[in-house]
């Protein structure tokens, strides 16, 4: 591995995938997504920001190239939804969510970079069903890291990664061809994020 | 990053940075409104107490609104039905509501300073819906956050505040509010309205209405408020609304596209001709929707911090 691959970012930790590998793995889930849907017109991506935001665009894209099928990609912020304010506190890194279209009798995809315990994914099943009551909801990751804290599990996944509990994991998408990675750091990661 | 302080007391206390987050906050919190569920959880838990010791039908119902959406429970508590009505001390009464732990207390008096003193006696954070003719906070917030909508910036605009400049606490928050975020603000109103020295505060102050209009992107009509003044300011209403009552006359002086706000409640065709007032500039009721989300956010931001 390269000096460059094994730390991008300058700050330690190690590549777990590298931008071909990403690109690969979100191609898979695109073609899976086509496979196993049998009409790709009741299909929305919603992306949970930040992270799932640039997956879902890429997914949306590919998804296109498969099948010539645009699917309505919306954006589901789920801060107001999360089960820590109490404890946690408010937080600045709120969006607003964008969903230009009726989800109701939808099949929706729930896009996420990273599923660790679970609880992101929880909050964003409360804000789903707060816009419409869809057919069935799913979920597509591009990391899954383990260490479930609520019984969700994975429909689509680009990587299943061994991680430690306290590990920190970072992906980070390229904006106009730039280096892209996913990176495992040790050990400094806060537990309770997800 | 967070408000600094557990209470919200006067926009001359707040930071840049922090007026801005409550400003981009309300901004992504807007989008509730366009839904069929206006509703979210995040204050689940969480109790208000909207403690209003003078009359308010926008701020109280606007802050409810606010407080519902998130989720909180709320308490409306009004001084006409209440045990200072049994001669209880205002003190008594903010201990009281104190030791019921709310989370968050909304408070408007007559006396400037009320809420500050209440904030030192409480654990709750404390919101000053205004404060004698001291503050306003949450209305030069939605204030700011309307023209930062219609303008996308605050950045050397011309404000100029009309009316009833002394006794008005929805001037002095703004004053603070725009002088912060870089705009230049005028005031302008017969001299018994003026107070003394009101330049301090970084305006300029007028005598002439048609003065302080020139050019400016922003123009605020405020109501004569009586029910503060004791004594006799001007001759008589005709003679204020012959010299000082917004028509599209004096609209002309300023920019084109200006924006016309009023804080409500308006008197028709006394601070502002209702050919203005329901006229294609004025924002009078974006403000009042813009309320709700500015109250949202400070409602968030206030009741999410961390509780130590």
């Amino acid at each position: 591995m390269s000096e460059q691959s094994s730390d991008p970012a300058g700050n330690g930790g190690r590549v777990i995938l590298d931008g071909p590998a990403i690109e690969r793995a979100i191609r898979r889930i695109a073609h899976e997504i086509v496979e196993r849907s049998e009409s790709l017109g009741e299909l929305v991506l919603l992306a949970i920001p930040a992270g799932g935001v640039p997956l879902g665009k890429r997914l949306q894209a590919y998804i296109r190239e498969v099948s010539g099928v645009e699917v309505p990609l919306g954006k589901l912020d789920i801060t107001l939804y999360r089960d820590d304010v109490a404890t946690a506190g408010a937080s600045s890194n709120m969006s607003a969510s964008h969903m230009p279209f009726d989800i109701t009798d939808k099949r929706v995809i729930l896009v996420d970079d990273v599923l660790f315990t679970g609880r992101t994914t929880r909050a964003a099943l409360d804000a789903v069903v707060d816009f419409g009551r869809p057919r069935s909801i799913q979920l597509a990751v591009l990391v899954d890291r383990g260490h479930r804290e609520l019984p969700i599990k994975v429909d689509f996944v680009g990587k299943n990664v061994p991680t430690a509990r306290r590990d920190d994991v970072r992906v980070e998408f390229s904006q106009d061809g730039g280096n892209e990675f996913v990176l495992v750091r040790e050990g400094e990661g806060d537990p309770c994020a997800s | 990053m967070r408000l600094v302080s557990k209470d919200l007391l006067g926009i001359e206390k707040l930071t840049r940075e922090e007026i801005e987050l409550i400003l981009e906050t309300a901004q992504k919190l807007h989008e509730i409104h366009s839904r069929d569920i206006k509703k979210v959880p995040t204050l689940r838990g969480k109790t208000v107490v909207n403690l209003f010791f003078e009359g308010s039908t926008r701020t109280r119902t606007s802050f409810e609104i606010a407080a519902k959406r998130l989720s909180a429970d709320t308490i409306n508590f009004s001084a006409s039905s209440s045990s200072l009505s049994k001669s209880e001390t205002l003190i008594d009464t903010a201990r009281s509501i104190g030791a019921m732990l709310p989370d968050v207390i909304v408070v408007r008096h007559n006396q400037a300073g009320t809420p500050e003193m209440l904030s030192r006696m409480v654990k709750s954070s404390v919101v000053n819906a205004g404060d004698g003719a001291h503050e306003h906070p949450s209305q030069a917030l939605l204030d700011l956050l309307t023209v930062k909508e219609k303008k996308g910036r605050f950045e050397g605009l011309k404000v100029a505040i009309v009316g009833d400049i002394a006794a008005s606490r929805v001037a002095r928050s703004n004053i603070y509010g725009f002088t912060k975020m870089g705009a230049e603000v005028r005031v302008a109103g017969p001299p018994t309205m003026l107070p003394p020295h009101i330049e301090q505060l970084g305006c300029k102050a007028y005598t002439n209405v048609r003065e302080a209009v020139v050019d400016a992107d922003v123009i605020m009509m405020l109501r004569i408020q009586m029910e503060r003044h004791s004594k006799l300011l001007f001759p008589s209403i005709r003679e204020y609304s012959r010299l000082y009552c917004l028509t599209p006359e004096i609209l002309d002086l300023a920019k084109e596209n200006a924006v016309i706000m009023h804080p409500g409640p308006i008197n028709r065709d006394v601070e502002i001709s209702s050919e203005i007032a329901d006229g294609p500039y004025s924002v009078i009721l974006e403000q009042v929707t813009n309320g709700v989300a500015v109250r949202m956010a400070i409602l968030y931001l206030l009741a999410g911090q961390r509780s130590n």
